[in-house]
């Protein structure tokens, strides 16, 4: 061993060369290949990547969870310099949950919902180590405590639904820590959860990396996590690793066009549409058996791809000892600049002015919409007791202006979708006036108007379940055609061919079949779809969340300019702080039914911030290691819209009141919060006197 | 389409569950081309015979070709169904019977899955209802209270099959109508029941396509209880059940085979089926 190895820890883990194959129907197909890094103790490796680019068949091939029709082709993987390749089932058995231990992205799954965690904390001890039940109890109290659980005795004892996602994810940490493994996998750890517990569990991971000496592997593909928690950083592509070295250098100066591609393709916290552009990556990342042997996989992507790069697979290009790209431009590509390489450059949207005199399109007053409770005892069977209500929505109130984009941001369970339904009329609201194109629309669909449906449309979330598996994407498109007779019949395959375009897809996948199609492309007939009726507002219920990020680019730029031509308003939904900025002229930020505070884009990322809008703004985990951001974190869970607390719904996690409101902040207890105004419509509903809020530090420096 | 086939041929035990079920109905279309007698000829001579020549399979005892016999009633079964007076319709007792509960199944599945609350509720607890009550016992009474007849028989059939069809739509419904696609078609105010029977319908087909191909094997399995109680297809058509009745009694008089046959019968074409149904299922669960 040497010596600048020594200094570095111990090579936990060397993985050489490596190659996984999945057999299919059509015959072997390669989803890794030529993998090769190490981890060293108390280091962390990110494997960040699109989905389908290998990251998680790497994971489990470590620990040989590939399944009946996966195997290892290639390769070596020395753990503490023993090889693991080759090993048999029950040697495994013993190392994985004990050496090696693996944190996987749904808690739920991970944890057996029929067995109280105490038991499923201390079989993890007592079935790799002798010891006693009580000392295997007490030690997973001790775990327990060091995640920050509160409460360790009282969680030993409960089933796994009866606590959080976020302390799920906490008990699943904790049990992989608890044989302190020498090598930790974490596969996308935090992705299943919103982004202020998110926030907290990355603080939990970082703190354990520096308790620990644990190795471990990273997998995700948010480059903002990535950049938070790893040292070194592997760059996937397509089951190649791209690039690779430390994440400094990687943020810093890439060297592959993938990673540049990357970086340029997702908005910076703080960036709007008015001041910049995103570049996405044109095409998709090739399936499997699609890929090619002998060329750069990146080629058909690429801005700089010459037929040198098609010739060969390009080996690894150093570009200091810890840093290679697979690239053979690797070393040039650097010097070049970096907006001249994009040919097609995105037009810049033109800042929209406040107050435009186009005049209102939807504006709501006071919308309540409320579930009743259903409960199952007898007393409310026979219509007595009290009622309860889930107070989805509470006195929200928004005025959204032709050509505009609202974009309204909060965490899953804050109301943001059943809004939306009880605009669309997919909800009955319970009280409230909403009015759109000056017409009284609070009244369920089936009693509207086709000419006042025609002019809402949707754009959905989930690309795999927003076509109709059944139909032809040309059938799915024509149908809203017909039934709002946008076109006379005999022109409507002509239109749907124009909307394709429009949505940058070819005449062909007319006759496709959505399986046939990618994410990305599915999204954009999506879009195409909610189109056809010439729609005034668009409600886009978080249509990117679920793309991959270079794909996610396209979409965006493609909504951008939609808007732009047709001059439709939009309704933005997301969960993403970063894309919506990007995206919205106002924003509205909800919490537990209510919106916390609204106004221009600009004013909300900027002091003064509701405490709320604040912690939401610091949870957001930046692409860029080098940027030092204030931590503020809530405490507690979300509590239940069906009795939500007294006074301000936010009292009882908010991170501010105490130290800037007098006599320990008894006031948002008790009363309803005011509406604080600043300047351009920007409203905030916080006791703190808006001077107090004006002087905490800002979150975002606006960059450059 | 070709993707379809290409399922059944992929497995091993849908291919053997396809070839029995693709035998039977070849024997059934051609029925009256495979034997030189009908099947009610008797030929007093020669009564409860063994396999010979002449009889491929025997005779029954009044004299009748075995052969004959079982290959029509594979026809009642699977390709024609009579009606009163002399007529009939293509489309055998057991298809007809699976068929018809279908279409009630599937409506009732579809709008108590897909409206949900108090309709839910009481279309979900009377078709429970229906399903407490034993099989066979709900077979006897609906062909007591109707008399026996081949309409009869698709009837309770139907009556029989309904509720369990109802219950799989329903569930496949009630998870299909949470994709987007079908908040799409809300969004742009489609009516309740193009929802229901264009968007959400073909969607649920592959499961319903199964679930139907069991079905028919559990109907023709009725038929032969029904017609071996005597309730079933009225003498003296050869109703395999019947034929198991009457074969019974000669059993241990040294010729089992009037019995014989339409026992293997039922049960190779209720196999057969099942191998396909499990085939196809187990096939595009791997595909997904």
């Amino acid at each position: 061993m040497d010596v600048a190895e020594e200094i570095a820890g111990i090579t936990v883990l060397d993985v050489e060369n490596l190659t996984i194959a999945y057999e299919t129907r059509k015959g072997a197909v390669e989803a890794a290949r030529d993998i090769s890094f190490t981890v060293r103790e108390g280091e962390t490796i990110g494997l960040v990547g699109e989905s389908g680019c290998g990251k998680s068949t790497v994971a489990f091939g470590i620990v040989n969870f590939l399944g009946p029709n996966g195997k290892i082709v290639e390769g070596n993987i020395r753990f503490q310099e023993e090889e693991l390749v080759g090993r048999s089932e029950g040697e495994l058995k013993r190392l994985r949950g004990d050496k090696i231990t693996m944190v996987y992205q749904d808690p739920m799954q991970a944890l057996n919902p029929s067995v109280r965690l105490g038991q499923q904390l201390t079989e993890t001890l007592t079935f790799h180590q002798h010891i006693t039940k009580n000392d295997a109890w007490e030690r997973s109290i001790q775990m327990l405590k060091r995640v920050n659980m509160s409460d360790p005795e009282d969680v030993m004892y409960r089933y796994p639904h009866q606590i959080s996602g976020g302390q799920q994810q906490r008990v699943v940490i904790a049990m992989a820590m608890l044989n302190n493994p020498s090598l930790l996998i974490m596969d996308e750890p935090t992705t299943a959860l919103d982004v202020t517990i998110e926030a907290a569990v990355l603080d939990l991971i970082e703190e354990l990396k520096h308790d620990f000496k644990a190795a471990n592997i990273f997998i995700t593909h948010n480059l903002g996590v990535v950049a938070r928690v790893s040292d070194q950083l592997c760059v996937m592509y397509a089951g190649q690793i791209v690039e690779r070295g430390s994440v400094t250098d990687i943020f810093r100066n890439p060297h592959h066009p993938y990673t540049m591609g990357l970086l340029d393709s997702i908005p910076r916290l703080g960036m709007s549409k008015a001041e910049s552009v995103l570049h996405p990556i044109r095409g998709r990342v090739p399936p499997p058996n699609e890929r090619p042997m002998n060329e750069c996989i990146f080629a058909p992507r690429c801005d700089y791809a010459t037929d040198e790069c098609r010739k060969a697979l390009p080996a690894f290009v150093e570009i200091s000892p810890e840093h290679v790209s697979r690239c053979i431009y690797a070393r040039e590509i650097e010097s070049q600049s970096r907006t001249a390489k994009k040919h097609h450059i995105v037009k810049k949207c033109e800042p929209t002015r406040p107050g435009s005199p186009e005049g209102e399109l939807l504006s709501f007053e006071d919308l309540k919409i409320y579930y009743p409770k259903e409960s199952q005892s007898v007393v409310s069977l026979l219509g007595l007791g009290e009622k309860k209500f889930v107070k989805a929505v509470d006195d929200v109130s928004v005025r959204l202006s032709k050509g505009k984009t609202l974009g309204v941001v909060g965490e899953s369970g804050c109301g943001k979708s059943t809004l939306v339904k009880g605009i669309i009329g997919l909800e009955p609201i319970t009280s409230g006036d909403m009015e759109f194109l000056g017409i009284d629309i609070d009244r369920s669909i089936s009693e509207r108007d086709t000419g006042l449906i025609k002019e809402m449309q949707m754009v959905f979330q989930n690309p795999d379940s927003t076509l109709n598996p059944s139909y032809s994407i040309g059938k799915q498109i024509s149908r809203p055609i017909r039934r709002f007779n946008t076109v006379p019949n005999d022109q409507v395959k002509g239109e749907v061919i124009r909307l394709l375009k429009a949505v940058r897809l070819d005449e062909i996948y007319y006759d496709r079949l959505p399986r046939q199609l990618s994410g990305g492309e599915k999204q954009r007939v999506g879009i195409a779809r909610a189109l056809a009726s010439r729609p005034n507002l668009i409600i886009c219920d978080e249509p990117v969340s679920a793309l991959d990020v270079s794909v996610q680019a396209a979409v965006i730029n493609l909504l951008l300019e939609i808007q732009e031509i047709y001059g439709s308003s939009m309704i933005f939904i997301a969960h993403d702080l970063s894309v919506v900025r990007f995206f919205s002229d106002d924003i509205a930020v909800m919490y537990l039914g209510q919106i916390v505070e609204i106004g221009p884009a600009e004013a909300i990322y900027s002091p003064p911030y509701h405490p709320y809008t604040e912690a939401l703004l610091s949870a957001v985990p930046i692409p860029d290691p080098d940027v030092e951001k204030k931590q503020i974190r809530l405490g507690g869970n979300l509590p239940s819209a069906l009795n939500p607390p007294s006074g301000c719904r936010f009292h009882t996690r908010c991170p501010r009141r105490k130290r800037m409101l007098p006599d320990n902040s008894q006031i948002c207890e008790k009363e309803v919060p005011p509406w604080r105004s600043t300047k351009h419509g920007h409203r905030i509903f916080c006791h703190i006197p808006l001077e107090k809020l004006k002087a905490v530090e800002p979150i975002v420096h606006s960059s450059e | 389409m070709r993707e379809r086939i290409s399922i059944i041929f992929a497995s091993k035990i849908a291919v053997i569950g396809l070839a029995i079920v693709i035998f039977w109905v070849f024997v059934a279309v051609f029925a009256p081309f495979l034997t030189p007698f009908t099947p009610l000829e008797q030929d007093w001579k020669a009564p409860n015979q063994g396999p010979s020549t002449k009889h491929i399979l025997g005779t029954d005892e009044l004299g009748r070709d075995l052969w004959s016999r079982l290959i029509h009633g594979a026809r009642l079964v699977l390709v024609i169904l009579p009606l009163p007076g002399n007529l009939w319709i293509p489309g055998g007792t057991a298809i007809w019977g699976v068929f018809a509960a279908l279409i009630v199944g599937m409506a009732l599945g579809l709008v108590s899955g897909y409206y949900g609350g108090w309709l839910d509720e009481i279309v979900m607890r009377l078709l429970d209802a229906m399903m407490a009550v034993p099989i066979i016992l709900l077979y006897l009474i609906i062909m007591a209270a109707l008399g026996t007849s081949a309409v009869n028989v698709v009837i309770a059939i139907t009556i029989v099959g309904t509720p369990g069809i109802a219950r799989l739509v329903r569930s496949l419904t009630l998870d299909i109508r949470t994709r987007e696609y079908i908040r799409a078609a809300e969004t742009r105010g489609e009516n309740p029941w193009y929802i229901m029977f264009v968007e959400i319908l073909p969607n649920a087909r592959g499961p319903i396509i199964v679930d139907a191909m069991l079905r028919v094997g559990y109907a023709i399995f009725a038929m032969g209880t029904l017609g071996f109680l005597g309730l079933g297809l009225p003498p003296p058509s050869p109703d395999w059940g019947s034929m198991v009745a009457k074969g019974r009694e000669f059993i241990l008089a040294g010729s089992p085979w009037a019995a014989l046959w339409p026992s293997l019968a039922i049960a190779s074409l209720v196999i057969g089926l099942n191998l396909l149904a499990d085939g196809l299922r187990e096939e595009s669960m791997r595909y997904q």
